[in-house]
């Protein structure tokens, strides 16, 4: 299709990895004002004003807009940063120096290995083809995320483990086994999704994202077929990235700061990184599974024109839909208090599993249905 | 005789067990109050309401006369508890024509910032009603020496406050009637 770019094994892979700096950077920079929008939503919903402070100089002055960029606090995330790599690093003597250094890495490599197979929008040929905006657009991307999002825990245990402090070791167990049971129900939850879009007479089928996000255009989405599924999958959904009422590893009020008691400076940045980074990551793996991804409204053809500015605005709604899902982890997150580690336990394993499996069931039913009703000859 | 009565509870309906409804209910809740008027006050920018009988930073007060009050009797420097305040007395010369009467006044007189506990001992024990804790809050400084507020400073900070004796007019006026002690 890009007939006019030179074929050239190297020009291909130079421009593969611009693209995946661009994703980086991308999804970093989501990272980072995510933390701000945190900031910013939790101070209005208690009543404070939030960070308005912070500006670059020059842009003080800029009439109108410099002000109410300060006012928004825009330039926050850069000042957190810098504060996060200019503090003194300091290590405790009683840690385990090895995996102590490698934890944080470990938290952050999977939360970015991820959003590889993540798409985010299409992009419309002049020959009237189509193809998905994706690093890499696999037929298995689903099983990719969930086998990556999961090493995520690695750095976390590990993290709890080298750190040689009792606090820091409870979270990472808290962590693992809150892991581990709502993967479960987590995966349970998708199975009838993937079961539906492959129905026959349905567009798309396989495990690829992006297939499912299109088979979800101009027609229902696929929370309104599914509920039972995407309230499961939200709410694993938010054990897995550790948020409120699931922030159990670091659940400060019990365990001091829990699995990064003992970590300072730029390795507390980069769990703080990492964290938002699985958030921005769920939020857009939700949109794409069950809120329609890049496609307008349900029941809606996609009103914008098939050229680079329809593929723009797909980009822009799919960000826009992101963006929300984002808002409602931190309107969550102020809005229920923590649950105890017990009570999580139970929830995953006595109520979200058994639901999940239920659910599989009658959907194979519902499917089954289906699938004999459609070949019978009539 | 008090009576106690164990109210029933009614078992929680399904919709009540899976608690959903309750959780829209509270994301209700805090949605409207992100729409809500903030409480914080900016503060360099705004200052807080402060209350006519505060006892902010401890000043010296002239009479509507412009004529300084105290006399250093040394009083509030003997009952401050921090033993913030110390005083050099000094006299009056008899040849300034507004002072009349007037034998004693401060030399120098310091109150140290860095020990004031803000108790208004000073401002009560004073006969000349001449030292008033203000409406100023907020000292600041970057050396020790700097938080120590000497004459002219607490002069400056506390300003002129309306007197109701004019104790020396009247001593003036008495000495007129040759009524003098």
């Amino acid at each position: 299709m890009i007939d006019w770019l030179p074929d050239n094994i190297w020009f291909s892979v130079g421009l593969k990895v611009f693209f995946a700096l661009v994703m980086v950077g991308a999804v970093m920079t989501m990272a980072g004002y995510s933390v701000l929008a945190e900031r910013k939503v939790s101070a209005w919903m208690q009543g404070r004003v939030g960070p308005n402070r912070t500006v670059l100089p020059f842009i003080e002055y800029i009439p109108f807009f410099g002000p109410l960029l300060k006012k928004l606090g825009i330039f926050q995330p850069l000042a957190d940063g810098l504060k996060f790599l200019f503090k003194e690093e300091i290590v405790p003597g009683h840690v385990n120096k090895f995996y102590y250094y490698l934890a944080p890495l470990i938290a952050l490599v999977p939360a970015l290995t991820t959003m590889t197979v993540l798409p985010f929008g299409q992009l419309y040929w002049s020959d009237g083809s189509v193809s998905t905006l994706a690093l890499a657009d696999l037929e298995v991307g689903i099983l990719f995320v969930f086998a990556v999002s999961s090493l995520g825990v690695y750095g976390i245990a590990l993290a709890g483990w080298s750190s040689n402090n009792k606090y820091s070791f409870l979270g990472g167990i808290r962590s693992s086994a809150q892991m581990i049971s709502y993967e479960l129900a987590m995966g349970l939850s998708l199975l009838p999704v993937f079961l539906w879009v492959s129905v026959p007479g349905a567009q798309e089928s396989g495990l690829s994202i992006s297939g499912i996000a299109n088979s979800q255009e101009g027609a229902a989405w696929l929370f309104m077929v599914q509920p039972i599924s995407a309230l499961i999958f939200l709410i694993a959904l938010f054990a897995e990235t550790n948020r409120l009422p699931f922030d159990m590893p670091e659940s400060e009020t019990d365990l001091v700061g829990g699995f990064h008691t003992e970590y300072g400076s730029f390795k507390f940045g980069i769990f703080f990184v990492a964290e938002y980074a699985h958030i921005v990551i769920g939020s857009a793996l939700f949109v794409l599974l069950f809120l329609g991804g890049w496609h307008f409204l349900p029941f809606m053809q996609d009103p914008w024109p098939s050229n680079w500015v329809g593929s723009l605005l797909g980009v822009g709604w799919f960000l826009g839909k992101t963006f929300f899902l984002i808002f409602f982890f931190i309107w969550i997150r102020w809005t229920l208090p923590r649950f105890r580690y017990d009570q999580v336990m139970q929830l995953g394993w006595t109520k979200l599993l058994p639901l999940a499996l239920a659910n599989l069931i009658v959907y194979v039913l519902i499917v089954t249905l289906i699938d004999q009703t459609a070949s019978l000859p009539l | 005789m008090a009576k106690t009565v164990v109210l029933e509870r009614k078992p929680l309906s399904l919709s009540e067990r899976t608690y959903l409804p309750q959780i829209v209910t509270g994301l209700k809740t805090t949605f409207t109050n992100m729409f809500k008027p903030k409480v914080t006050l900016q503060y360099p920018e705004e200052k807080p309401f402060i209350p006519k009988n505060y006892r902010g930073v401890p000043t010296l007060v002239k009479d509507p006369n412009g004529r300084e009050k105290c006399v250093s009797c040394q009083l509030c420097e003997f009952v401050c508890p921090p033993k913030a305040i110390r005083i050099t007395p000094g006299s009056v010369p008899d040849d300034q024509e507004d002072r009349e009467h007037v034998e004693k006044a401060p030399q120098e007189f310091e109150i140290n910032m860095l020990r004031c506990i803000y108790c208004g001992y000073c401002q009560e024990v004073c006969p000349e009603e001449a030292i008033f804790l203000q409406e100023q809050y907020s000292s600041s400084g970057y050396t020790r020496e700097e938080m120590i507020n000497n004459k002219q400073k607490l002069y400056e900070l506390g300003g002129t406050l309306p007197d109701h004796h004019y104790k020396w007019d009247k001593k003036k006026e008495a000495e007129l009637d040759g009524n003098a002690h």
